[in-house]
């Protein structure tokens, strides 16, 4: 199940795991990236709060946690080719998995449907 | 007014275009409270080139021009020739009226050089990246330590005790607003730096260790074994060099270790100018630091039709970008004197910076010698490159120095005008020889030298 | 006729079929007087040098502890007729002020007088050591003590903090005293308050202070919403940093307002006064509250920009801040004798809170700048700011027709004129426009900053221009825009005659290579 952020991140959680990245809209927005800053495995990270930067040439954006947990593995491919974010956006350019800590948080995302609203209005 | 364009006639032609009556109409926003009448009084009114040349040169009259008399200062800023190409060079008008290349299209000139200036500084200081420089040695000094607390995630710096104490007044006035912990110490007066004793102040919550080398009293010593000790805490090696023209003759920072190299870069080009402005050069070692590196960056690119250039680059560090979240709040780096710098080292090259270093080494051990002949004085370093430390029998240096000068010799810099109030250093001086000073030079100082110990108390 | 044209030299022009001048390509790749210009690196040699300087035996370096350099450091060199030429060289592929229009917004590119550059070399400056005896510098301390005090009349403060190396300096300076105050009180204030429209320094500075850093809205007049500033002062607000006149070129009419209240509340007023040069010798910043501005030498008081500095960013402050300005700094005695107060625990130096640079400030840009105010003196500097004002507003009505002018209708602008993208056609930006104008022979404004404004295109013509060089800017500018507006799918590849075309930033910031390899 794929859940959706206002701050468009995309969350796709499967079992106790979720992966984490922004959206095709996000990246239509920021342009051609050139690095991404992600968390540290093993770091807990909030709901809201920063947890990755996502830089083009001339703009560095704070990705927020959509939930909150414990980073459980990174995206090693973005090291070497941050244009994966631009390229693949809601797949290979994913950004991190992590824990669910509360999975009553999922309900406050949007789904897709409720994303491509959102996307539209703005 | 010969830098005013303007005639009453265009300005009446562009009042009418703008539609206002008058000047005046044009400052309305600005309230009645804060609007003067006139020129502000108390002040002259505006003067001639050959008037305002004359009042400025009154007042340079009164100085005592260093390469007037023999003069032997040092200290982190260093008197060398500085061959008359550069000036000229740095005059043009396509480098001196430039601004930061914010349109590279237009700045290549501009970028090339910082391209090639990154790269000497790089190779100098044995390291893989330089910035575009900063504003000087000391607060250079002061944002590596910052950077070494983002790297390492800690907040304690530990400061040899014989790193220039302007640079640690630097580093320990901007920790007391970031909240770090700076560990500091006085220089102890010895042979050779107490390097044991500094390593066993790095624990586990050390970011970093800052060295200088050679050090405020001119000693140079294998930092290797602080290289060693910092990393195995988990530290990072900082060393601060404020003569450039020592890594001509002497080993690399990056060879021995050290994790962020930075320092004055004022020798090369840029001259004494009582103080600045001066050139901070900044170099990592590990080029995966470069994203927290602070300051200006120039990087190797190419143009729509494939052709090399060159732009800034990995700008979203930077204060303009970033604001609240950027590496440092620094806006320029110090671009003409960085050109100065690297005319004056394409001038020199790998052969003419050696030679260099040579004569300046060669000089000093000569002065060295000589002035351990007068007496009372001994000569406190086993190394050293082009500064080093003479003790004064128990004489205060700083009154020696003032005697000098009245003797015509710019003898030195005391370390108690460095350490004013602490008694251990009053007696010690600090003696600069470059490839400027002449054998004349250092005879005279030694002899004023001896008379002055004779008459003071 | 008799023998003609013996020597066979026959001025004829021959065009191409298109009538353009476009010739073939050239083996060099120079295009006459533009000259390609290899590395350093690619044209220096290991054994060369232009210094000439006595050969030593190097195994005399006896005193070296061991530490001789075993390998080489990787230098080249170049002989003085190869360095001329190389730097003369790449100095052509620079815009700079001396060969051209260079409207660059709030950073004033105004002419950088000779007269400053000569004085600033007078041995009696430029050779003299920043620890030489006092007595043998009066000269020098004389020249910062005579500067700090026209900056002080200027702004009509007490007080000035010389040290600080670039304006960025100048403002860490500023909230430093600001800090160091309320320390002094215990007062433990958390948050200053920075308007949206501001330079990026202030929100850096202000967190490298270890501040929270919050913004403060903006009206849609392009000024401080001084209700909203108001609403949110308190006992947690250690300072407000005000631009002023401010990023959108308008002057802040309710300063006064705004200083007297974060006063009432307990907080100090930091004027950014890297705009000083619309109101110098008109308005003393002092009169409107303020407690600690930094001056540019560079913008206002034309110091050389210099491809990127050095600057020199000096602080005025408040009789509240002005104990814990930074050492060193430069008093008169009795005597008429000038003596510098460097020693943190001396008795006169007050509560200071440190010291920021190992000497005494930017030296060199303190006889520049001192040349330049004795040249014009009060009566020239208020005609300075008038002329910028005037440029900026001629600027502004000659282009408001065709060019989105956001703040056009909140009254004059003062040495600025600030315009946005709106309008263009075919997804041009303003970043096209700005390369158009390179092409049209110009440096293009100040773009995307202030961040308030789409696509903000900032033009600060400044006082040194003549009316027939704005003219001809304003044309060349028009036009450009015009091509925008219709959508000249052209402007996209702009600019096509510059030493480059449109660089690949991406790909240098993908793949940074910032040192030659080889």
């Amino acid at each position: 199940m794929r859940y959706y952020t206002d701050e468009h991140e995309w969350i796709e959680v499967e079992g106790d795991i979720a992966t984490v990245g922004i959206t095709e809209y996000a990246q239509g927005q920021l342009g051609d990236i050139v690095f991404v800053e992600l968390p540290e495995v093993g770091a807990m990270i909030e709901q809201g709060k920063d947890a990755a930067v996502v830089e083009s040439v001339k703009a560095a954006s704070d990705v927020y946690a959509p939930i909150t947990g414990e980073v459980t593995e990174t995206n090693a491919a973005l090291e070497e080719d941050p244009a994966l974010v631009n390229s693949s956006p809601e797949d290979g350019g994913w950004f991190f998995k992590m824990t669910i800590a509360a999975p009553a948080e999922l309900d406050k995302l949007m789904d897709e449907d409720g994303y491509k609203a959102f996307v539209e209005d703005l | 007014m010969r830098y005013l364009p303007l005639t009453d006639t265009d300005r009446q032609a562009m009042l009418a275009t703008i539609g206002a009556a008058s000047i005046d109409d044009l400052f309305v926003d600005v309230p009645e409270v804060a609007r003067l009448d006139g020129p502000i009084r108390g002040l002259p009114m505006h003067a001639s080139e050959m008037a305002v040349e004359r009042h400025m040169k009154a007042l340079a009259a009164k100085n005592l021009v260093a390469g007037d008399v023999p003069f032997f200062l040092g200290a982190g800023a260093y008197r060398h020739h500085v061959p008359a190409s550069v000036d000229t060079i740095i005059q043009r008008g396509e480098f001196l009226t430039a601004y930061t290349p914010y349109q590279p299209e237009i700045a290549q000139g501009t970028l090339q050089v910082l391209f090639e200036f990154q790269t000497q500084v790089a190779r100098l200081y044995g390291c893989a990246v330089a910035n575009a420089s900063l504003y000087d040695g000391s607060t250079a000094c002061w944002e590596a330590v910052a950077m070494a607390t983002r790297v390492t995630k800690r907040s304690r710096a530990v400061l040899s005790g014989a790193l220039h104490p302007h640079y640690a007044q630097v580093v320990k006035t901007m920790a007391h607003f970031t909240g770090d912990t700076i560990a500091d110490a006085m220089p102890a007066i010895t042979a050779e730096p107490d390097l044991d004793g500094l390593i066993a102040r790095i624990d586990e919550d050390t970011a970093c260790v800052v060295v200088q080398y050679p050090d405020i009293l001119g000693r140079i010593s294998d930092l290797t074994p602080v290289a060693e000790a910092a990393h195995a805490k988990g530290a990072l090696l900082v060393v601060v060099n404020t003569e450039p023209v020592a890594l001509g003759a002497i080993r690399s920072p990056g060879e021995m270790g050290a994790d962020i190299v930075v320092g004055e870069g004022q020798s090369l080009g840029v001259g004494l100018n009582f103080g600045g402005p001066y050139l901070g050069l900044f170099a990592v070692r590990d080029p995966k630091h470069v994203r927290q590196m602070p300051g200006r960056l120039c990087g190797e690119t190419t143009d729509a039709e494939g052709k090399r250039g060159f732009v800034l680059t990995l700008s979203t560090r930077e204060q303009h970008i970033r604001r609240e979240k950027a590496t440092s709040n620094i806006c320029t780096n110090s671009g003409l004197c960085a050109l100065a710098f690297t005319a004056h080292m394409t001038l020199l090259g790998e052969k003419g910076l050696r030679q260099l270093a040579a004569e300046n080494h060669r000089l000093a051990c000569l002065a060295a010698d000589r002035l351990a002949k007068v007496p009372g004085v001994e000569v406190l370093n086993t190394a050293f490159f082009n500064e080093f430390t003479l003790m004064l029998g128990g004489k205060p240096a700083r009154a020696i120095v003032r005697d000098l000068a009245e003797r015509g010799v710019l003898g030195g810099v005391s370390l108690g005008r460095l350490y004013p109030g602490v008694d251990a250093l009053e007696h010690a001086l600090l003696v600069a020889v470059t490839e400027t000073t002449t054998e004349e030079d250092i005879e005279r100082l030694a002899q004023e030298l001896e008379a002055s110990i004779k008459e003071t108390v | 006729m008799n023998a003609p044209n013996k020597s066979g030299w026959k001025p004829a022009m021959e065009l191409s079929e298109d009538g353009m001048h476009n010739g073939p390509a050239t083996t060099t790749g120079n295009r006459a007087l533009m000259l390609e210009e290899p590395l350093l690196f690619e044209i220096g040699r290991a054994d060369v040098t232009g210094v000439d300087l006595p050969e030593i035996d190097t195994s005399a370096l006896t005193r070296l502890g061991g530490l001789e350099r075993a390998d080489a450091i990787g230098l080249v060199g170049l002989t003085e007729p190869e360095t001329v030429r190389h730097y003369t060289r790449l100095s052509r592929q620079n815009y700079g002020i001396d060969l051209g229009f260079f409207p660059l917004g709030s950073c004033t590119m105004k002419h950088n007088p000779r007269l400053n550059e000569k004085m600033a070399r007078l041995p009696g400056f430029a050779d003299i050591h920043p620890l030489a005896p006092q007595s043998t510098v009066q000269g020098a301390l004389e020249v910062v003590h005579q500067l700090g005090h026209w900056l002080c009349t200027l702004t009509g403060m007490p007080a000035v903090a010389m040290s600080p190396k670039a304006g960025a300096h100048g403002e860490l300076c500023g909230i430093l005293a600001i800090r160091a105050a309320h320390e002094a009180r215990g007062d433990a204030r958390e948050v200053v308050l920075v308007p949206e429209s501001a330079h990026g320094t202030n929100p850096a500075t202000a967190a490298f202070a270890g501040y929270r850093v919050e913004d403060i809205p903006a009206t849609p007049e392009g000024r401080v919403d001084v209700a909203a500033l108001k609403a949110r002062l308190g006992p947690d607000v250690a300072a407000v940093m005000i631009t002023n006149p401010n990023t959108c070129g308008l002057f802040e009419k309710d300063f006064r307002e705004i200083a007297d209240a974060v006063h009432a509340a307990g907080g100090y007023v930091y004027c950014d006064g890297a705009n000083f040069n619309a109101i110098v010798g008109k308005v003393r910043p002092g009169d409107l509250g303020v407690d600690a501005m930094h001056i540019n030498l560079h913008k206002t008081f034309s110091t050389p920009h210099g491809g990127g500095g050095p600057g020199s960013g000096p602080v005025v402050l408040s009789e509240a801040l002005a104990p814990y300005a930074p050492l060193p700094f430069v008093r008169k005695d009795d005597a008429g004798e000038f003596y510098l107060v460097e020693e943190e625990d001396g008795e006169e130096c007050g509560p200071t809170f440190g010291r920021m640079t190992a000497f005494h400030g930017q030296m060199g840009m303190f006889t520049r700048a001192l040349t330049y105010i004795l040249s014009h003196g009060a009566d020239g500097l208020k005609q300075v700011a008038e002329d910028a004002v005037l440029n900026a507003n001629y600027i502004l009505r000659s282009m408001e027709d065709i060019l989105h002018a956001p703040f056009a209708a909140s009254g004059p602008c003062m040495h600025e004129a600030l315009f946005g993208d709106k309008d263009f056609g075919g997804g041009l930006s303003t970043l096209d426009v700005a390369k158009g104008l390179i092409d049209e022979g110009y440096h293009p404004m100040t773009v995307y900053f202030p961040l308030v404004v789409h696509g903000a295109m900032l033009v600060e013509p400044t006082e040194t221009e003549s009316k027939t060089a704005i003219d001809q800017f304003i044309a060349a500018f028009r036009a450009v825009v015009e091509r925008a507006l219709d959508g000249d799918e052209a402007l996209k590849q702009a600019p096509y005659y510059a030493p480059r075309r449109r660089l690949d930033e991406t790909g240098a910031a993908r793949k940074p290579k910032l040192a030659y390899e080889g």
